[in-house]
């Protein structure tokens, strides 16, 4: 808290973080409406409760931004942002009792502006801070795992199961785990079929250049197709395919729902999954292919032993790409009928119930948030253990 | 390419027949419709809602051009330095924000119609001419670096005639990643009442006419893989250009 000191040590991100965080103090922190379609009250941190119970959290995320100035010790601004952190749901589990107290039955109380805005400040904070640290692989995904574990132990715990969006949640709970698995199974089946084929199809285009000349191009014109019209255009094909071939129906294939879904997404996987691919096998140094060719490999050897294991980082870079991406077009399998966080989106939407959007929404970026962070704890774990080695 | 010398124009007179002349497609369309359902969609005419969704398209994608590339300028300055390594978090984590989560979460905020499309097409649009443009600017050849500074060149001068024009290829990529993505987001618009060529689509998947999904993918589908394509024509002349 002692920000004082010549301004080399403060750390210049920190003094903006500090500045768009006490601006956002000044916001709205939470709103209180009538019901889930009006707009509500804006309210902001300090009148949320009585003073003696909303002072720990504002003087947490005063503390907070202050410790995040200290240039020099990259660890004080990582606690630095989990006070930070801690004193805005603090505020959210104070503010939220105290303001549905007498205020009607309908009456929904949701995290406002300010709220999202500090929790924008504080989590880059945290990424600024872990930047400077560099932890190895294993250090970010125990910190990986305690971060989701304190989410699922706050959301678990029901000291927020009064705002305005777990309400949302818990009128329609079935449905939330339908959505959640449905939309697991849209992101990551469509990236283990684009695996199935464009693997092959990848080591295939590396050893043949005419091959690879044909199919990247046309994979990466598919990639340009706007996502709704993908979604759209699966539904003739699908269709006439689950009309016309014997058994399709049986098995789910029809115009509408899950499968046009899927495959837009297994199209939209080929191309990351194929193009890294070809550009994890041909990263392998010349010097390491010309070694595997003295040692009297054949082309097979040299793939799976030397080719393979030197291009993964790169591969698995592909499949990061892929999951993130899925993740984020499955909500589109909302507007045909495919299931997933999308249907909670545009009901939302149609409804303007925003809480029912934030509904479908939230989960969708988590899930894309953890997906890449956990892809990239992998890719260095691949990465570092070739060299290691070698 | 030689594909393309035949199939760039026919695929552009294919586009400006859907656009301006839907009728010739009823046929072709018709075993699509639903039952005694219209076949083509009229009830706005497809110039106007193209022209609405390119203009949404060409003014984010402006927006996001002139100010990522600003921003890309000041961190890749000594006096920004320090938030280089802030700004490829933020990049990196901006952009596993899936563009529909980015879009519905701008209703809340800023309410129905073409603003929060805009706003939201901005945004997204920022991230991936950041991320190339800090790549350029921060990749070139050194010895071309201290030749601009041999000649006396001042940092104003460098920047605007070398850096600039050296960072030029790997900027276009940006933005032409960026302004597919935009196409494809500002399809999406129309769920949120933006007026776009999705809504075309949206419009048939609600009645379960076919023949409108088909009409409107046919039209944004040409639409987004001829401007990849001219982007990418004018990124290999670029490159011709400054590397020869």
């Amino acid at each position: 808290m002692n920000a004082k000191g010549s301004a080399g040590a403060l750390s210049a991100p920190g003094i903006l973080f500090a500045v768009l965080g006490l601006a956002a103090m000044l916001a709205p922190f939470m709103t209180l409406a009538a019901n889930r379609i009006v707009a509500g009250d804006a309210i902001v941190a300090w009148r949320l409760a009585e003073p003696g119970v909303t002072l720990p959290g504002l003087l947490s995320l005063a503390a907070g931004l202050a410790l995040g100035l200290l240039a020099a010790w990259p660890r004080i601004r990582m606690a630095g942002a989990a006070l930070g952190l801690a004193g805005l749901f603090w505020l959210l589990m104070a503010g939220t009792p105290n303001l549905l107290a007498g205020a009607g039955e309908y009456a929904r109380v949701s995290p406002a502006a300010g709220f999202w805005c500090l929790l924008a400040v504080f989590i880059l904070l945290m990424s600024d801070a872990l930047g400077n640290l560099a932890p190895g692989p294993l250090a970010r995904a125990a910190l990986l795992i305690a971060a989701l574990a304190a989410l699922t132990l706050v959301l678990w715990s029901g000291a927020l199961s009064d705002l305005s969006i777990m309400q949302e949640y818990a009128g329609r709970k079935p449905a939330f785990i339908d959505a959640f698995v449905r939309h697991l199974g849209l992101a990551f089946g469509s990236l283990a079929i684009a695996g199935v084929i464009g693997f092959p199809l990848g080591i295939l285009c590396h050893s043949r250049a005419q091959l690879r000349g044909a199919i990247l191009p046309v994979l990466s014109f598919l990639q340009t197709i706007p996502s709704l019209a993908m979604f759209g255009l699966m539904i003739p094909i699908l269709g006439w395919v689950g009309e016309t071939v014997p058994g399709a129906q049986s098995i789910g294939i029809a115009g509408i729902g899950f499968a046009p879904a899927f495959l837009a997404l297994v199209f939209y996987s080929l191309l990351p999954v194929v193009g890294n691919t070809v550009a994890g096998l041909s990263a392998a140094p010349p010097a390491a292919i010309e070694a595997a060719r003295g040692m009297g490999m054949t082309q097979r050897q040299r793939l799976l032993r030397v080719e393979l294991p030197l291009g993964l980082p790169v591969i698995l870079t592909g499949v990061r790409i892929v999951l993130v991406q899925n993740i984020g077009l499955a909500v589109i399998a909302g507007l045909i009928g495919g299931g997933g966080f999308g249907t909670f989106v545009f009901q939302g939407l149609n409804q303007t119930a925003t809480d029912l959007i934030l509904l479908g929404a939230l989960p969708t970026v988590m899930l894309a948030l953890v997906a890449a962070i956990a892809m990239d704890i992998l890719v260095d774990l691949v990465r570092t253990t070739p060299e290691a080695t070698a | 390419m030689r594909i393309g010398t035949f199939l760039r124009p026919a695929l552009t007179l294919l586009l400006l027949a859907l656009v301006l002349r839907p009728v010739w497609f009823t046929p072709l369309f018709a075993p699509f419709a639903s039952a005694g359902g219209p076949v083509i969609y009229e009830r706005a005419s497809l110039l106007s809602l193209s022209i609405s969704h390119l203009g949404l398209v060409a003014a984010a994608s402006a927006a996001a051009t002139l100010v990522a590339v600003t921003l890309a300028i000041l961190v890749t300055r000594p006096a920004g330095a320090a938030f280089l390594p802030l700004s490829r978090t933020i990049t990196n984590m901006g952009q596993t924000f899936p563009p529909v989560a980015v879009l519905a979460l701008a209703v809340p905020a800023l309410g129905f119609g073409a603003g929060p499309t805009l706003v939201a097409l901005f945004l997204y649009g920022l991230l991936p001419i950041f991320e190339n443009a800090i790549v350029a600017l921060s990749t070139l050849p050194p010895a071309t670096m201290e030749a601009a500074r041999g000649i006396g060149l001042n940092r104003w001068q460098q920047l605007v005639r070398v850096e600039l024009p050296l960072a030029l290829p790997v900027t276009l990529t940006g933005i032409r990643l960026s302004v597919v993505i935009a196409l494809g987001t500002a399809t999406l618009g129309s769920t949120v009442a933006a007026r776009t060529l999705g809504e075309v689509i949206i419009a048939g998947l609600l009645t379960n006419n076919t023949a409108f999904v088909l009409q409107g993918g046919l039209i944004v589908g040409l639409f987004a893989v001829l401007i990849y394509d001219a982007l990418v024509q004018l990124e290999t002349r670029l490159v011709r250009r400054t590397g020869g």
